[in-house]
């Protein structure tokens, strides 16, 4: 297993990428690595493209993850897995929700959302995991644990035990979503046998 | 590195800058919301026995808790690079007088402009006010370092600066509990003209020990140990501090390194002894050449930004690859997407606003906050943005400066907690000055970009407990503008009647629009019927896309589509209402002419 890591979150502000992003880095401290992550707030958060950086092992010094060492991707939004890939690596494994989300000039109809956006990623000979997290979700019982889900396929390319995921679930979340986010993590490690 | 026991947390490191703040044994703290900065404060007023506020401005907030330093206790204030500008009026004479409890301002830097106007480096105040700066690395340095920075300035008499960037106020990391801090100041009334009154007489006197005071600090900085070497391969020796030292740490892991705890004044014998243990020099540090101008200046060879950028943030890869051009790998080439900037958020009351003034063919004087994103198409309304309020001030010397008849074509938007920063004196200046523009304080209830802090115009303090509020409206009258309307900017039609009549006025107005923020906690938890398109009575006219709300989207459609649905031979498309993002406004019911948008039916 590896040592050390960086897993790159890409999305669109308010699809809940910290939460995911928190929900992995307790796991991997509760197994005794050390971390660091960086996040975006303010102006860029307005529905724009936001990212959270997480590095873990040994010592971590830089928060910042450098172009192509991204071990995992971990996209909520088809196009934005796409914009991060001089991140990836040959070996990186990207893990990306189906889900589209059309930019300002895109809803407006002045420019197209690129066709089969994903196979610039695929062409690379890159790992591609496409989850539909909505859908995951909804059958969890709640379409916002799309995030968790995603967290539950990311597990099977990280270094640690389910369980250490649950115990953060369970200790972590407010208890009123407690249930529904452990099922959605179940759902999404489900999607890989 | 600190070991991970029950003592260890995780945490951004403004989280650990409050614990820090807490554990030194702050007592009052005072800021105003600024992205980097902003989460200090918020974390910190959760921490008991520490009185904290947010201020109108920088400016305030540090003359509060220099207040508060001269009442001997510990005082912290709180700032976006670009709100130590606003600040540094007190800042530059709390140089001279020093302090009684100990006084921290800290500054929140932010290369690469993430959510700034600039970039300026702020390492340049400490040079130019005379002050020590303290600069972390991370998180856990942060909580550390801060708790020293307190014990110097009682020690050393005088305000320290602090110094953070975005990678450290917004990176998290482990960061471990320490002990509770002690001042050694006494608290209470303590009458000393020579030290606190500066005029002329005292503050020559005062100018002497700033500079031994400085004198004294340089000595310090010798032995201090944020200051240290790591011992390494001497081919190639770096000074470094900052975020700045973990880049190289990670590009050289073999280097010698100068770390610099305290970025100013810099520990000259130690240096001079550094830069003799190895054969070449390189100092790495983001944005200006700070320490590579002040290790020149004393005689010693070194190189910097010769090679590593002036511009932007760094990181280990530029770090890299700058130093060592070789180093360079191959990369996956970006691909050209559709950009994905920042945008209002769906029912974002600023958008009526905007989609008004768009149409009215303004020079729209702009203003810091959400409102900025105004000068993004489609709606296009903003043409000078500079600083906290600028954006009535400027429209102003532009009336002046066009002369008679210029009146009704330039028009200043700023938003509420923009306005009672900087904007106020501006209008008393219009007003005063004889100004004839008009003026919209865009009232969204919250000072919603940095994240829906309060502020004096929202009737509640930092803690979320109410306070007294400012009506705006009064303000206005009381300072003599005689036109002040109040619209609701969510009734596009009626907001554009009002905004015509005030600004063909030829006296100075105000159109004060109020409609709370939707990321409030009060407008999250409403429940709100969203609105839909009736596809048949959309004719394609785009006049709702023209919002450039995220719930609205246009679909193209061929000719033959067109004809297979049955809709008018020359639409190109409809309009298409995403429900989930709606957050039931009623803009887009308004602009649309076709009774082609309704409530969803439940």
């Amino acid at each position: 297993m590896e040592t050390k890591g960086n897993i790159l979150f890409a999305g669109v502000g308010g699809q809940g990428i910290l939460l995911a992003s928190e929900v992995i880095a307790y796991s991997l401290l509760a197994d005794g690595f050390d971390a660091k992550k960086s996040e975006v707030h303010g102006m860029a958060q307005r529905g724009g493209s936001v990212t959270a950086q997480l590095r873990y092992g040994k010592q971590v010094y830089s928060p910042l993850i450098e172009p192509g060492t991204a071990d995992i991707l971990i996209s909520f939004e088809q196009m934005e897995a796409v914009r991060y890939l001089p991140y990836l690596h040959d070996e990186s494994k990207v893990i990306v929700n189906s889900q589209q989300i059309f930019p300002p000039s895109v809803a407006s109809g002045q420019l197209e959302y690129p066709e089969n956006v994903l196979s610039r990623i695929k062409d690379k000979g890159v790992k591609l995991i496409e989850v539909d997290a909505f859908g995951l979700a909804r059958e969890a019982g709640e379409v916002k644990a799309a995030n968790v889900v995603m967290v539950g396929v990311a597990s099977h390319y990280l270094p640690l035990d389910p369980s250490r995921y649950v115990e953060v679930i369970e200790t972590r979340i407010p208890e009123r979503f407690r249930e529904v986010n452990l099922k959605a993590f179940q759902a999404g490690r489900e999607t890989i046998g | 590195m600190k070991k991970k026991g029950n003592q260890s947390l995780w945490m951004s490191g403004n989280e650990a800058i409050a614990l820090g703040a807490s554990e030194a044994g702050v007592k009052v703290a005072s800021g105003y919301p600024g992205t980097p900065s902003t989460e200090i404060m918020e974390n910190l007023s959760k921490y008991e026995d520490v009185y904290t506020e947010w201020a109108p401005n920088e400016k305030v907030g540090l003359e509060v808790a220099l207040g508060a330093s001269f009442a001997g206790v510990r005082a912290l204030a709180t700032m976006k690079h670009v709100g130590v500008n606003v600040a540094a009026d007190p800042l530059f004479t709390a140089s001279y007088t020093g302090v009684r409890g100990g006084l921290v301002v800290l500054t929140a830097d932010d290369p690469e402009m993430h959510s700034s106007q600039n970039e300026q480096d702020n390492r340049n105040y400490a040079f130019a006010a005379k002050l020590p700066m303290i600069e972390p690395s991370d998180p856990s340095e942060a909580k550390e370092l801060l708790k020293e920075a307190f014990n110097l300035s009682e020690q050393l008499d005088c305000p320290v600066m602090f110094r953070i960037t975005t990678r450290i106020a917004h990176v998290k990391g482990v960061v471990g509990r320490g002990e509770q801090g002690v001042s050694a100041v006494e608290k209470g009334i303590e009458k000393i003209p020579a030290k606190f009154v500066m005029l002329p007489g005292n503050a020559k006197l005062r100018r002497v020990e700033v500079e031994k005071r400085m004198a004294k600090t340089r000595e310090l900085a010798e032995t201090l140990t944020c200051n240290r070497v790591e011992d390494g391969d001497t081919k190639r020796g770096f000074i470094t501090a900052g975020v700045s030292y973990l880049y190289t740490k990670e590009a050289f892991p073999d280097a010698k390194v100068l770390k610099l705890g305290m970025c100013w004044p810099l520990p000259e014998k130690k240096i001079r002894e550094f830069a003799d243990s190895v054969d070449e020099l390189i100092i790495v540090e983001e944005l200006d050449p700070f320490l590579e101008t002040h290790i020149k200046a004393m005689g010693i060879e070194c190189t910097g930004k010769a090679m590593v950028p002036s511009q932007g943030e760094l990181n280990t890869a530029i770090v890299r690859k700058s130093i060592d051009p070789q180093s360079a790998s191959g990369l996956f080439p970006p691909v050209e997407l559709p950009m994905r900037p920042p945008n209002m958020c769906a029912g974002c009351p600023h958008r009526g606003i905007f989609y008004n003034l768009s149409k009215m063919k303004l020079f729209v004087s702009g203003d810091i906050g959400c409102y900025t994103l105004g000068v993004l198409p489609p709606l296009s309304a903003m043409d000078s943005c500079v600083c906290m309020g600028a954006s009535v001030s400027v429209a102003h010397g532009m009336a002046k400066a066009l002369g008679e008849g210029s009146h009704d074509k330039i028009v200043s938007v700023i938003g509420d907690s923009t306005f009672v920063h900087t904007g106020i004196n501006s209008l008393i200046n219009s007003v005063y000055n004889g100004s004839a523009s008009t003026l919209i304080i865009l009232d969204n209830r919250t000072t919603a970009m940095t994240g829906q802090q309060h502020n004096p115009a929202t009737g509640y303090n930092i803690k979320g407990e109410a306070a007294t509020e400012i009506d705006l409206e009064a303000l206005c009258r009381a300072v003599g503008v005689k036109h002040v309307y109040v619209v609701n900017p969510h009734e596009v039609s009626e907001s554009k009647k009002v905004l015509k009549e005030a600004v063909e006025l030829d006296e100075m107005s105000v159109v004060i629009s109020k409609a709370p923020c939707v990321l409030t906690p009060a407008m999250k938890k409403q429940k709100h019927i969203p609105f839909v398109t009736k596809d048949e009575n959309c004719n394609g006219c785009k006049a709702c896309v023209g919002l450039g709300c995220p719930a609205i989207s246009w679909i193209g459609m061929t000719p033959e589509e067109i004809e297979a649905k049955g809709y008018r031979k020359k639409q190109k498309g409809i309009a298409h209402i995403n429900a989930v993002q709606c957050n039931g406004c009623g803009q887009c019911v308004e602009v649309c002419k076709f009774d082609a948008i309704v409530e969803e039916e439940k």
